[in-house]
């Protein structure tokens, strides 16, 4: 039987997802689901070492303008164009828990809307002094920040006429497997949220209010960037009380 | 009133959408320079103990045609059985093997990669061993929420048939989906995401 203590990596077995939380897989609104969803019966299980475990990776990976979107693919003395902004928050477990060391991947299109990528064909001109990635580990107390400019909105081959509002990508690295997750955080008072088909695909608006960062006034850095805050919730851990468990903790 | 569990409910996921590889692999896409890498391209190096083994293989949609715009990710034990993890706590895996890796399926024929080494066996919950088995994770455009499965092994019949995981698929024939064809050392895994051949997918 173990105590769970922020000096002994914990073991549990996550929290069942709530799988109603989330989008299901077929969306016909947004329609690239269709062909891509499974339609069979995912084969629910408690998870096992497998899952329970995950790869960690540490500070010392992180370059220092990995956090920084308007440098880090910028030349020398420039940056990118855009409204300025910082994101921050906290990576906390579905306890209330910091993830700490939780490992954050960031990616998005620049301030007119227009990502890096070859298969990009919007019109909107690409900043010679944008990449669009980003990365960040959080702390002890599951804190991370970057700073970057505002990504534009973009129109997307679905319906005739969708848009997606302004967004950022996420992936995270929790401690567990089974905790991986990608997800898209939107802007406060951006009115293409409801009107979005991949915003759509989830159910209940309580959920995608969870992926709506509000701007964050106190955090704002006068005369230099506006702060939004992104808290992000990875599933929770069962605390191994009253579990046998074969390597005798 | 009743007290409540103070539980708050998980981010919900979102699609990786089409330029998911801008974010976790930059410099495959042609962003240089932001890392001096991508991530998890490399499980191995000339240190690692263990069976050298590839794994590659392609992810079909309801029509047949490969995911070309897809990110696959593994986690496995090492050849001991051992996971690279804090959370693992029966001793300490290989130093020289991650565990992880990550490979975008590729532009032109959608086949995604992996060198790394054959697991060895993990314990179940209950004690019993489960059969060597890699996890996969599959993201791209128009999956909403990421896909896990497991790849397990053909050579490993008489463990595969005792695998708890796999005794819990109710209908055999669809055991077959998580077992990987062989060629030597190299590895074949495709997956379905619909039709009569679908990849029988975890809620883990
Ligand atoms: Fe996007």
């Amino acid at each position: 039987m173990s105590i769970p203590s922020n000096d002994k990596p914990e073991t549990g077995a996550f929290f069942g997802r709530d799988r109603t939380w989330h989008s299901p897989a077929l969306t016909p609104g947004y329609k690239t689901s269709v062909l891509r969803a499974p339609q069979r019966a995912l084969l629910s299980l408690d998870g096992t070492l497998s899952e329970t475990t995950g790869p960690v990776f540490g500070h010392g990976m992180i370059g220092e303008q990995d956090n920084d979107l308007i440098h880090n693919f910028a030349k020398p003395g420039e940056s990118a164009i855009g409204e300025r902004i910082v994101v921050h928050g906290r990576v906390l477990d579905e306890r209330g828990k910091p993830v700490r060391g939780a490992l954050l991947e960031f990616w998005q299109a620049n301030a007119g809307g227009r990502y890096r990528h070859k298969k990009e064909t919007y019109l909107a001109a690409l900043d010679p002094n944008f990449g669009g990635c980003g990365r960040a580990i959080c702390d002890d107390d599951g804190h991370y920040a970057f700073r970057t400019v505002r990504p534009g909105a973009y129109p997307w081959p679905n319906g005739v006429n969708d848009w997606r509002p302004a967004h950022i990508h996420f992936s995270v690295f929790g401690h567990g497997f089974a905790q991986r997750l990608i997800t898209q955080m939107y802007f406060e008072g951006d009115p293409m949220i409801w009107k979005c088909p991949i915003v759509n695909t989830i159910p209940d608006k309580a959920a995608i209010e969870q992926l709506i960062a509000p701007l964050d006034w106190n955090n704002t850095i006068p005369m230099d960037a506006r702060a939004y805050r992104f808290d992000i919730i990875l599933r929770g851990r069962r605390s191994t009380l009253f579990e046998n468990r074969l390597e005798g903790n | 009133m009743l007290r409540s569990i103070d539980i708050l409910k998980e981010t919900p996921s979102q699609t990786a959408g089409p330029y998911v590889h801008i974010g976790l692999m930059p410099n495959s896409c042609g962003i240089d320079g932001v890392y001096a890498g991508d991530l998890g391209s490399a499980l191995v190096n000339e240190k690692t103990l263990g069976d050298r083994i590839t794994v590659s293989g392609r992810i079909f949609d309801g029509a047949d045609t490969p995911v070309r715009d897809a990110i696959v990710e593994i986690w496995q034990a090492d050849s001991a059985g051992l996971y690279n993890s804090p959370s693992e706590r029966r001793g300490t895996a290989d130093p020289n093997f991650t565990g992880w890796g990550r490979s975008a399926t590729a532009a032109e024929d959608g086949v995604f990669r992996f060198e790394t080494i054959k697991p060895g066996r993990v314990p179940f919950k209950d004690g019993r061993m489960m059969a060597p088995h890699v996890t996969l994770w599959i993201v791209a455009r128009g999956i909403n929420i990421g896909l896990h499965t497991r790849l397990y092994f053909p050579e490993e019949a008489e463990a595969n048939a005792a695998d708890p995981v796999l005794l819990r698929i109710e209908h055999r024939a669809r055991v077959e989906t998580m077992i990987a064809s062989r060629n030597g050392n190299d590895y074949t895994f495709d997956i379905h995401l619909q039709g009569t051949s679908e990849t029988v997918f975890l809620d883990i």
